[in-house]
């Protein structure tokens, strides 16, 4: 196939960027999206042309690293699926394909599609987490959990922290990431005794990390790789106003 | 090179008892005066800096991904395996320690693997406790499945995606130490050179991946948590970012490489399909459970495979394994699958591929069941190829999976550098000659979580505080060369990309050093890879500036040290003249073909070490001495 990329290049965050138009003949539609691009930066470097920067690692869908926005969508157009994920075949020959980092005010550009995305990492280091230290913990079955606890736990723990929900929002929300974190650990006992607290801390945090408020227009759910339910930040919600009220 | 292994004396049983009440302690309220470099924040890494924070450690941690959630830890699928006999069908720590070492094909330290056995059940434990989600039963207890052809149900996971939450709860657990500012982490940093001062590690030389700032950073012990090297081959199941740099550049410092050789090949992937292949999709093990293994009886065979008739395939594992079938370990799979690919039977367009096939289970559990159990893996395997599974059967193929080589330590998982500790995939490891499923995760965790954050505290109290800062000589003249071997790379307008030169690299590795080995093509690679490095240097385009962002001099600088490190694979899997678990040398075989362990003369760890740019390296053994288990053959027939 042979295909036209508009792709964002920006040297770093201080210099502005711009949309930079690309040939790409000769496509295999075996190939995955970051396939792609890999040859199309080896025939960059041929023409001494610096490469595109884009963030990947495993190409399987879990680490959450690669991103991209593809013509406008968060991980392009595949529901469920990562752009890792993503293969050539879903396009077609003479496509022109916008290639854009996920934006926010939180996730600051390093170079070209590359953003910085510790902003999520901040958040968790604000309480997304069950406080307990190294030894001392008790036989794992002591306490059973109910399967259906332990399955809606772990629908919300598939989340891999791509940061998707926030680059499809127009309020550049977080709410999706932060709301699956707590609906995994409010879901089973362990981590219970910490819920409003974490709720509130989290929250508190996504404000300072200056992303947006979540205004239930659930682009995120439509984007996120791992299908999480936008039903989380309704749980989140509660526990937050619960939080507030008790004090916390 | 001295090789103490510092095993305890002592039944085996009481070893790690015994030494723990031994081991030195520093005082709680002297434990904030160390600092402790953890290189790495997969499962070794991460759950080693949260413990030694919670233990009153200073941390620096580090990692070359923008999070450190995203080590590759994070995609493995299976399990994790712990000898918590819940399903009460007798299971044990002894059982798990038997498999785990015959395994290994008796290439393992006894008093080590023990002990690992000995820990896995206080790591579920304390992964639950985490909150980490492992399937359930509707009683509410803990599920487990059998893994890789273990006898006995012990192996712990959540869904497809285990690896996933037990870093997750790594995670959590270390950013609770980054809040309470006992761990500073560094993201997007790359390890680039050890530094030793007076026989001792002090510290290490880092690159800022973003602004290409060369730091120094001084601790009173080093962890090197930095994974296994399984990209030296180019193609594998690894992520993309793996790498042997910080490893390797131990190593030229003065450390022990134990087993560079020993590498394992995963039977079931997805085959390669052309030639922008950038990376080789593990399709899990559990699928062998219920898929049957297959190739046409006669080579050439064009035919769609539901039009060839039953008696016109060979189950061939069934066929030379009828008493384990299909679920042979999976150095024996791989080399199966070779053989018949050899033989010319290999199916897809390479001919590269067997098959994996589900009718007979569709037949038997009905296609719900089929689909409740390996759904995810039937989705990605259709996303990827573009074949239904349920329709026609899957084509697999072997790829490189896991590194069972590494830098030697010893009992207190210390390198032959004092200070320098390496846990986790990097280290030479509990695995021996080859790993069983669900046991790289115990591995991790067990080191991190279990071992060093005792073992160091011993090292800790013995050596005292490093009397080094990074305004000292050795810091600065590590720096310089650091910053000159950067320089040397940077600019650089050659004609190809790093990525050519790795996959070339990783070609050769496949073909000589790969699943079949033979010293007339161990003989070739050694001829090839020099050249192939002198072609690097002369002919690599790395664009772009050293002091920004540039992907092109990172991946340049990591397969410059896959380019020296292949061949030390290469001399090591020479040097083993027999066949032991993923290593088979084509010389030492049965009539029938299977492998020939040679215990009188290779019952050890080889162990490299460096004697300088254009020296070859010299070979050091340290003995594996068997005395609770007797050596036997493996036999799954
Ligand atoms: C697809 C797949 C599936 C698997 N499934 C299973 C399974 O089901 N069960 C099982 O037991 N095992 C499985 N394994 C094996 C297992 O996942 C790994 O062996 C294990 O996770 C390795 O953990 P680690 O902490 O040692 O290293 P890693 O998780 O690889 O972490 C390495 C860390 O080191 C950092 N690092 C590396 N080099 C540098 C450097 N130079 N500078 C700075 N930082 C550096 C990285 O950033 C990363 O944080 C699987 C492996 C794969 C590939
Ligand atoms: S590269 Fe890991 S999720 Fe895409």
């Amino acid at each position: 196939m042979n295909l036209v990329l508009k792709v964002w290049r920006q040297r770093n965050a201080e210099e502005p960027g711009q949309l930079e138009t690309i040939e790409a003949p000769s496509i295999n539609p075996d190939m995955s999206f970051l396939e792609m691009l890999d040859v199309v930066n080896e025939r960059l470097v041929a023409e001494n042309k610096e490469p595109i920067a884009y963030d990947h690692d495993c190409r399987e869908g879990i680490c959450g690293a690669c991103s991209l926005v593809i013509n406008g969508v968060a991980h392009g157009p595949d529901r469920g699926t990562t752009t890792c994920q993503l293969h050539m075949r879903r396009f077609h020959s003479g496509d022109e394909i916008v290639i854009e980092p996920f934006r926010a005010r939180a996730f600051p550009v390093i170079r070209d599609l590359v953003v910085d995305r510790s902003s999520l990492d901040r958040i968790i280091q604000s309480g997304g987490y069950v406080s307990v230290s190294t030894g001392g913990t008790p036989d794992a079955n002591e306490i059973p959990i109910p399967k259906r606890a332990a399955d809606v736990a772990m629908d919300a723990a598939a989340c891999i922290g791509c940061g998707a929900c926030v680059a499809a929002c127009k309020n550049a929300s977080a709410m999706l990431f932060v709301s699956a974190k707590a609906a995994h650990l409010a879901h089973i006992p362990q981590g219970a005794p910490e819920r409003l607290e974490r709720a509130r801390s989290m929250v508190a945090r996504m404000d300072e990390e200056t992303f947006g408020a979540c205004t239930n227009t659930s682009d995120c759910e439509a984007v996120c790789p791992k299908e999480i339910s936008i039903e989380f930040i309704g749980e989140l919600n509660r526990d937050f106003r619960q939080a507030l009220l008790a004090g916390r | 090179m001295r090789l103490e292994s510092g095993v305890p004396s002592g039944p085996l049983a009481d070893k790690w008892d015994k030494h723990r009440a031994e081991m030195k302690l520093v005082n709680p309220a002297n434990k904030r005066r160390f600092r402790i470099i953890v290189v790495g924040s997969g499962l070794a890494g991460g759950s080693a800096a949260a413990s030694l924070a919670e233990l009153g450690y200073d941390v620096d941690c580090f990692c070359f991904q923008d999070s450190p959630r995203r080590a590759h830890s994070i995609a493995a699928q299976g399990g994790i395996n712990a000898a918590k006999n819940y399903q009460n069908d007798g299971d044990s720590i002894w059982r798990l320690f038997y498999d785990t070492i015959k395994g290994g094909d008796y290439r393992s330290r006894e008093a080590n693997v023990y002990r690992l056995a000995q820990v896995s059940v206080n790591i579920i434990d304390q992964c639950v406790a985490q909150g980490v989600p492992f399937a359930r039963e509707y009683g509410g207890l803990l599920d487990n499945r059998s893994f890789g052809g273990a006898q006995v149900s012990r192996t712990f996971y959540a869904r497809g995606q285990t690896g996933q939450q037990l870093l997750l709860g790594a995670y959590q657990a270390l950013s609770r130490q980054i809040h309470a500012k006992k761990v500073t982490m560094h993201t997007r940093t790359e390890m680039l050179d050890l530094v030793v001062s007076g026989g001792r590690a002090v510290g290490i030389i880092t690159r800022n991946l973003v602004t290409g700032e060369i730091l120094s950073w001084a601790g009173d012990a080093v962890v090197l948590a930095t994974g296994g090297y399984g990209n030296a081959f180019y193609l594998s199941t690894n992520a993309k970012g793996c790498n042997v740099t910080a490893s390797f550049r131990a190593y030229k410092r003065g450390a022990g490489f134990a087993n560079p050789c020993f590498t394992q090949i995963h039977p079931t992937c997805i085959p390669v399909s052309g030639e922008y292949q950038s990376k080789l999709t593990l399709m899990s093990e559990s699928l062998r459970n219920d898929g049957r293994v297959w190739v046409p009886t006669e080579g050439g065979d064009q035919r769609a495979p539901t039009a060839i008739p039953e008696a016109e395939r060979d189950y061939y594992l069934e066929r030379r394994y009828p008493s384990f079938g299909n679920l042979v370990p999976r150095d024996v799979a791989s080399r199966a699958a070779k053989r018949v690919c050899d033989e010319g039977r290999g199916v897809g367009k390479s001919g590269l591929g067997v098959y994996l096939d589900f009718n007979d289970a569709i037949k038997r559990m009905g296609k719900d069941v089929v689909e409740q159990k390996y759904g995810n893996l039937f989705h990605m395997y259709q996303k990827i190829t573009d074949e239904n599974p349920y329709a026609t059967p899957m084509r697999i193929f072997p790829a490189v999976h896991y590194t069972m080589g590494g830098l030697w330590v010893d009992y207190n998982l210390m390198s032959n550098v004092p200070g320098l500790h390496v846990i986790g995939e990097a280290n030479f490891s509990d695995h021996g000659a080859n790993r069983l499923g669900a046991s790289a995760l115990m591995q991790g965790l067990a080191d991190g979580y279990f071992v060093l954050p005792y073992t160091i505290g011993n090292y800790l109290a013995t050596a005292g505080p490093s009397p080094v800062k990074t305004d000292h000589d050795d810091f600065s003249r590590t720096a310089a060369e650091v910053s000159d071997r950067t320089r040397r790379l940077v600019g650089r307008k050659g004609h190809r990309t790093p990525d050519h030169f790795h996959r070339a690299l990783g070609q050769i590795l496949w073909d000589h050093c790969g699943m079949g080995r033979n010293s007339a093509g161990l003989e070739k690679a050694l001829k090839e890879i020099p050249a192939l490095r002198q072609e690097f240097w002369e002919d690599v385009c790395v664009l772009g500036g050293d002091r920004e962002y540039n992907v092109a001099l990172e991946h340049a600088g990591r397969v410059a040290d896959f380019l020296e490190f292949g061949e030390i694979m290469v001399r090591d899997a020479l040097e083993r003249r027999e066949s032991c678990g993923g290593h088979f040398r084509e010389e030492y075989r049965t009539s029938e073909g299977e492998a020939v362990r040679d215990d009188e003369g290779h019952a050890h760890a080889a162990v490299w070490e460096f004697q300088g740019a254009d020296k070859a390296p010299v070979r050091h053994r340290e003995e594996m001495s068997f005395e609770f288990v007797t050596p036997s053959t493996r036999s799954y027939k």
